[in-house]
């Protein structure tokens, strides 16, 4: 086996890492850490180095994660899909999934431990299901317990994430099972019903036959009406229930008029029916349904707190430990988080020190120190020792949750957009029945005969089946092209939103900033020497506030020097001694009290070094903006009204103001709730709105909004509950993926145009009472072929993306 | 012409026993997932590969 030495870096042999300086070295393989190497032991004990093979370096260093909570009778009978004595199963989410080499081993458990009976992977959704003996507890012989499961996992780098979602969420089957049976019941009668139509067609009427394919034809038009077409009853049930019209309605009386019409031919009238044109049509349709329903399995847009909160949390009672799922906790509670977990409610820290990361909340990369006494918000992540609070309130009650309990998540969110097909739905329905009417009336006075045969035609031919087939096929097309440009949609009627609304919405830190923890970069008069490095190293070490952290990791914590007369000032900086050698860090004043101005480059917060009483320099630390984004606010603002939300101080108004133009369009030091409140304000004033944020503190903006976009640096990441998922490098394309959804729009209004033509060809033959099955069986499969060809050519067709003419950064 | 009947019943029940078995296998939730099992066929050639030796 060979070691990888990429510019003269030593990468891991299991997880590809690059390797420090203590590595391990164990049969000529490289380890960055004993994580590593335990699982590739793991693995080569149990003949399972394939693993190897299939991909280099495939491995996931190991993390270690506390599964305390699995050993809960409720939390495991909450997870587990299926228990008896015996076996249980249970289906876990790993993010890490992500090789074939995952699959080799996910599916390979049962040669780890032999408790472990089988389990399957599914790679897409980044599932693994695993059926195993399961123990109650530890005690029993046979049989491991989900903890015992879950931990084995770990440490194999497959750490599985179990959250409150998990245990809420229904086992629901996957809504492309009964829609794609319908499209194969719908199939297979259209073309059975083809095939018996075609003596009809050919004109061999012998009566013999002519009954019997008419009742198989009716036999087979049953299900087509009835089960596949199932989801227009309840469509349009449900829009009259809200007494709306909606585009589903002409459709189902297109179809039903055609059957029942159909059915008294063939029972009473020796005639053939239009059944072919009716399951053809259905057919169709369904198919454009399938095609639209393109959804991101490993994506969810529908996340709240509760899938970003733990399961449950330990409970300290009366001098004991014990584990309670996270919404029994009550005020008054006393809680213990250990390192790496998340705090689930508002509380006061009595005890221990706190290093709280609220990344998540506000998409901001600095942690803060908290001591004792202090007040805890839900939602951050503590790294440090084990620290103990009191709860202050319930977790549906705490200051970031309780944006959820706000209207915006309650109601099934009405879109108030007006869409294009609404229009027609409404307009065209009420033209095309007042049609039917008058010349049914005219038949009535002229030739009663025909008066039926018209006015069902009409109803059969103006159905706007072909709106119905270019709408799927292009927004559809549209959300498949954005999907590849890392642009996610929850659903293609979210494109029409997005072309609807005029302003825009932005949050600064983590949306137009990059919140990927930069470093400090030195900016000195001269190369600190091995000496000087440890000793700021040193001094920065004692220290907890946010940009001596950051100053730490940049000298990669190497500070070990026992340092004399160290004194923190607090606004100021630090100061400390070593052999009488004199360091100073901090700000300007406090670093350099004879005023001489420096010269700093950029915007951002500045620490300045001396050593020894002499000046050296400072570290920079600037608020970095996403590549592009000035470029990309500038093509908004000449379409678009542009907002500014952001949580931070006004410290930068200066040079966002030139990005925003107009009075009133930046705020700062916004709270989640007037963030919300700020997009309700908007609409109420008869703005369409679009919010750009990140974190949990823009959720109830983001759900607030008519169209609400998550930008996150990984899709894998937790992004809260949003209508479309940006990457973040992509975000300077944003004007161009709202140029290309009014295209796709355009695109639709076209189609519509040609099929307006066809259905005035077929309406000449309608109202003179003669359509015959032959013209509307020819008619209808070339007018849903040339919407198809409209739709699917003339959104493929057009130039997307400047990806040729890159941006010019910032 | 009368062979017509029954050649026409005999069509319909095979292209219903096709239907159903389509109608069985997506209740099966065979179709559930299509990706895993293009990778899954990979890595147990692997596995056959290296038992040999």
């Amino acid at each position: 086996m060979k070691t990888l030495h990429i510019e003269n870096m030593i990468a891991c042999y299991h997880c590809g890492n690059e390797c420090l300086d203590n590595h391990i070295h164990t049969e000529e393989k490289v380890f960055c850490c004993e994580g590593c190497k335990t699982v590739f032991e793991i693995l080569d004990k149990n003949n399972l180095c394939n693993y190897y093979d299939l991909e280099t370096q495939a491995g996931i260093s190991p993390g270690n994660a506390h599964f305390e909570f699995l050993d809960s009778e409720q939390v495991i009978n909450q997870l587990l899909d299926f228990k008896n004595e015996e076996i249980g199963k249970v289906t876990f989410f790993i993010p890490s999934i992500h090789c074939s080499s995952c699959l080799y081993l996910l599916e390979n458990l049962y040669k780890l431990n032999t408790d472990i009976l089988h389990s399957t992977v599914d790679f897409l959704k980044k599932q693994v299901s695993v059926t195993f003996r399961i123990s109650v507890n530890e005690e029993e012989k046979t049989g491991i317990t989900l903890r015992q499961l879950a931990e084995l996992l770990t440490s194999l780098g497959y750490e599985p994430l179990v959250s409150l979602n998990d245990v809420v969420k229904n086992q629901q089957m996957p809504s492309s099972r009964k829609l794609i049976t319908q499209i194969g019941v719908a199939g297979f009668c259209a073309g059975n019903i083809m095939l018996f139509s075609f003596p009809e067609y050919l004109g061999l009427n012998d009566p013999d036959y002519q009954y019997l394919f008419g009742y198989l034809n009716i036999a087979l038009a049953i299900p087509v009406v009835f089960y596949s077409a199932s989801d227009y009853f309840i469509s349009v049930r449900n829009s009259l229930k809200n007494k709306r019209i909606n585009i589903d309605f002409p459709i189902l009386l297109g179809i039903l008029t055609a059957f029942l019409r159909g059915t008294y031919e063939v029972l009473f009238s020796h005639g053939a029916g239009y059944f072919d044109s009716l399951s053809g049509l259905v057919f169709f349709l369904l198919i454009g349904k399938w095609f639209q329903e393109k959804t991101y399995s490993f994506l969810s847009f529908e996340r709240d707190y509760k899938s970003f909160f733990p399961l449950a949390v330990t409970r300290i009672k009366q001098a004991s430990e014990e584990f309670v799922a996270v919404n029994e906790l009550k005020e008054g509670d006393k809680i213990l988080i250990r390192n790496g977990e998340l705090i689930p409610a508002d509380s006061l820290l009595y005890k221990g020190n706190a290093q709280i990361d609220y990344s998540f909340v506000t998409g901001e990369s600095k942690s803060e120190h908290k001591n004792p006494g202090d007040f805890l918000y839900a939602g951050g992540r503590h790294t440090g020792e084990k620290i103990e609070m009191e709860v202050l309130k319930s977790v549906s009650q705490s200051y970031l949750t309780q944006l959820w309990n706000n209207d915006a998540f309650q109601k099934n969110s009405q879109s108030p957009v007006k869409t294009f097909s609404g229009y027609v739905a409404k307009y065209f329905t009420i033209a095309v029945l007042i049609l039917a009417v008058i010349v049914a009336l005219y038949w009535y006075n002229h030739d009663t005969s025909r008066m039926w045969n018209a006015f069902t035609a009409i109803l059969i031919i103006a159905c706007p089946c072909a709106l119905s087939l270019s709408y799927p096929f292009a927004l559809g097309n549209s959300l498949r092209k954005m999907g590849k440009q890392h642009f996610y949609l929850k659903n293609a009627e979210t494109i029409e939103t997005l072309t609807q609304c005029d302003s825009i919405v932005f949050d600064k830190t983590g949306t137009l900033t990059s919140s990927n923890g930069d470093l400090p970069a030195p900016h000195f008069n001269r190369i600190l020497s091995v000496f000087e490095e440890m000793f700021v190293a040193s001094l920065v070490s004692n220290s907890t506030h946010p940009v001596s952290m950051k100053i730490k990791k940049l000298y990669h914590d190497k500070g070990n020097i026992t340092l004399e007369n160290f004194r923190e000032i607090t606004g100021k900086g630090l100061e400390a001694t070593y052999h009488h050698h004199k360091i100073k860090l901090g700000s300007e004043s406090f670093v350099i009290p004879t005023k001489n101005a420096v010269k700093t480059e950029g915007n951002g917060s500045f620490t300045h070094l001396s050593i020894d009483g002499v000046y050296v320099g400072y570290y920079a630390l600037t608020n970095h903006y996403r590549k592009g984004v000035a470029e990309m606010l500038a093509a908004l603002a000449k379409t678009h009204e542009l907002f500014l939300l952001s949580g931070d101080n006004d410290a930068e108004r200066n040079k966002l103001s030139a990005w925003f133009p107009g009075e009133n369009h930046i705020f700062f030091e916004c709270k989640p709730q007037q963030k919300l409140d700020f997009i309700k304000n908007l609409q109420f004033s008869g703005k369409r709105v679009i919010m750009i944020g990140d974190g949990l503190n823009d959720a109830g903006a983001l759900k607030q909004a008519d169209a609400g976009i998550a930008v996150t640096d990984n899709t894998l990441q937790f992004t809260p509950s949003s209508d479309a998922i940006l990457e973040a490098d992509k975000l300077r394309l944003l004007p161009d993926f709202l140029k290309y959804s009014k295209f796709s729009l355009k695109v639709i209004r076209f189609s519509f145009l040609i099929s307006l033509i066809y259905n005035f060809i077929g309406l000449s033959f309608a109202v003179s009472g003669t359509l015959s099955p032959v013209v509307a069986a020819i008619l209808m499969p070339v007018s849903s072929a040339t919407m198809l060809l409209i739709a699917s050519v003339g959104t493929n067709f057009r130039y997307f993306g400047n990806e040729d003419q890159p941006f010019q950064s910032a | 012409m009368q062979i017509i009947f029954l050649m026409i019943g005999i069509s319909l029940i095979v292209a219903l026993i096709f239907l159903g078995a389509f109608i069985w296998s997506m209740q099966n939730g065979q179709n559930d997932d299509l990706f895993t099992p293009a990778m899954r066929i990979l890595t147990d050639a692997e596995i056959s590969k290296s038992e040999k030796k």
